[in-house]
């Protein structure tokens, strides 16, 4: 049994086109789960063109695109330099050790409520629960990465006349790379699984306002073209960070 | 490029130590594990805080930093920047400077060249061999124009055949380069072999700074004896050259041949391991063979040492477990010796002590 050794990687499409198939199948013969209608996958694709024609998709997409770059990059530039300041100096990690590991277990939609009152309903609430969610996994990361750099590198460039600025940009942030981007790439999932949640409840845009609204019409299909997209987005954040990190790193590891 | 001295360092297990390194001199800096050579290159780079003075030329550096003591430092682990490449890697002290782009890349060609790897400007760390990497943390020390030198057992990782060939490239660049350099090493070979003066230390004190020869034949005390392989030295009384590079030395009354040129001969030395033992006269040409009495056993980790009296001599020998069981030695017995011709070593003196 050795030919499925021979397997390509794009083996794992077929998979993909089976359950299409089936979902098709299944709709079709009439078995859904529940009392409500369930759309075949081809029906779902139709919508999806009805939807991005109108515009309204691409509307409710690019409302949480924002969102999701603007306090994905927010959070994740304040983990990154909280992070190599706890990293870099014990005092400051000392100081803040405490009070970080109190707010870490919180889960960022616990902020939900609060935030409402704080912030109010408006673009700044999705934004900042994102910052929240991705801020600790990036903050723990480039901790890890920072501490792990060998001293012996940093004893050797202080040697070399490198000032300890010099040494932070050029041999310990480098050296903590790895570790910052898998912090990067559990943000990616992370923004967009808190958004939607937050849209669904609190704000009339987005693509989890979207699904929301699909409910109250029992529209399922416009639910689950919501579903494709989202796995999508989410899917491509991963791999772009993915990707980043392959260029910048692959050369020296 | 300074003239270095330590006065009264203490640090981990240095206490109130001196040393003094003379302008362009190689000092070897030779000792057991954890006998405090590291600390010390330590404790000269200012990597480290340390109690006394550390003095170049004159001026105490105590309170200056790190990156401004102008010291190029090998590393033992090398710990090249793995995400520089070749070029980068050496360029690094320079820019740390912010020496102008033109400065820095003719500088980097310089030492590409003079450590003979401009070949390898372009590949990264995890790409050389043990030799390259070696190579281009040397070149990376000496990018700066440090004034002086700080080697923490740079050959240690490498194959035996690198090892001589780069040992002997290191000594030569650096009477070449004319620069200050204390080398660190716990191997006896090696120090001999580079150094202009060696300095013995020993649990954080240094037992005796000498040239090599001097350190060998007269070991100041026991710690330096032990550290060398505790050698039999054997003072000459006359000797005589029984043909060119043949010596016949009289020591203590027994005639001992040794290639040796010229007829100064003013000591021996013989390792313990280098004399064999035997419990009949052992066959071949009589010389260097010996007979003698046990006189004391010493029981050393897995061989055993064995006080012989020749004459009026008193040899150390040292033999494997299994051979002491095998022949039953026991004090009072006699054995003979056979001192191996091509390990014995001559201190020559040049003021001519030795009598005809």
């Amino acid at each position: 049994m050795r030919w499925f050794k021979r397997l390509k990687p794009g083996w794992g499409l077929l998979t993909i086109v089976a359950f299409l198939a089936l979902w098709e199948l299944l709709a079709h013969l009439g078995w859904t789960p529940g009392q409500f209608s369930f759309p075949p996958f081809s029906e779902v694709i139709e919508e999806f063109y009805t939807l991005a024609a109108s515009g309204i998709l691409g509307e409710h997409f690019w409302a949480s695109l924002v969102r999701v770059m603007v306090g994905l990059t927010a959070g994740s530039l304040a983990g990154i330099m909280v992070g190599v300041m706890m990293g870099w100096r014990e005092t400051m990690d000392k100081a803040l050790n405490p009070l970080i590991s109190m707010l870490y277990p919180i889960p960022p939609l616990g902020w939900l409520p609060l935030l409402m009152l704080w912030v109010g309903i408006n673009e700044a609430l999705p934004i900042t629960i994102i910052f929240i969610a991705s801020f600790f996994p990036v903050l723990y990361n480039t901790i890890t990465g920072v501490k792990g750099v060998d001293k012996d590198y940093i004893r050797v460039a202080r040697t070399l006349g490198a000032s300890d600025i010099k040494i932070l940009a050029t041999v310990v942030m480098p050296l903590a790379l790895p570790n910052i981007f898998t912090g990067l790439r559990l943000n990616a999932g992370m923004a967009w699984r808190v958004l939607i949640a937050a849209e669904m409840i609190a704000i009339p845009t987005g693509i989890g306002a979207l699904m929301i609204q699909s409910q109250s019409l029992m529209r399922i299909d416009i639910i689950i073209v919501s579903l494709i997209v989202l796995a999508v987005a989410t899917f491509s954040f991963e791999r772009l960070f993915a990707f980043f990190e392959r260029r910048v790193t692959a050369k020296w590891r | 490029m300074p003239h270095i001295e330590l006065n009264n360092i203490g640090k981990h297990i240095c206490r109130d130590l001196h040393l003094e390194v003379f302008n362009r001199e190689l000092l070897v800096l030779l000792g057991p594990s954890g006998a405090g050579k590291t600390t010390l290159l330590n404790v000269i780079s200012g990597l480290t805080d340390y109690q006394g003075s550390v003095v170049f030329d004159g001026e105490p550096i105590d309170r200056v930093a790190a990156s401004k003591r102008g010291i190029g430092y090998l590393f033992q682990h090398l710990v090249l920047f793995p995400h520089l490449d070749v070029a980068a890697n050496i360029a690094y002290g320079l820019k740390a400077r912010k020496l102008p782009e033109s400065q820095v890349k003719a500088r980097v060609v310089e030492l590409l060249e003079l450590t003979r790897i401009s070949h390898l400007s372009s590949r990264y760390p995890k790409q050389l061999s043990g030799g390259e990497k070696q190579r281009v943390a040397l070149a990376r020390a000496l990018a700066h124009w440090p004034k002086v030198l700080l080697l923490d057992e740079p050959l240690s990782s490498l194959d035996l055949q690198t090892t001589k060939y780069l040992r002997t490239e290191l000594k030569q660049l650096q009477k070449e380069l004319g620069i200050t350099t204390i080398y660190v090493t716990h191997d006896l070979d090696e120090a001999e072999e580079i150094a202009d003066r060696i300095a013995v230390i020993s649990d954080g004190s240094i037992e005796q700074v000498a040239q090599p020869d001097e350190v060998f034949f007269y070991p100041k005390n026991k710690a330096v004896s032990d550290f060398i392989g505790a050698p039999n030295i054997l003072t000459c009384d006359y000797c005589r050259e029984l043909e060119h590079g043949v010596v016949e030395a009289n020591c203590g009354g027994l005639p001992i041949i040794v290639a040796h040129e010229g007829n100064s001969v003013e000591r021996i030395a013989l390792l313990p391991r280098d004399i064999y033992i035997s419990d009949s006269w052992p066959p071949g040409p009589g010389v260097n063979r010996f007979s003698g009495t046990v006189k004391d056993i010493q029981h050393v980790d897995d061989t055993v040492r064995l006080g012989v009296e020749v004459g009026q001599n008193r040899l150390v020998a040292e033999v494997p477990h299994h051979v002491f069981n095998e022949m039953s030695l026991a004090v009072g017995k006699e054995v003979y010796l056979i001192l191996k011709l091509r390990r014995i070593r001559a201190y020559d003196c040049r003021c001519d002590h030795s009598r005809q």
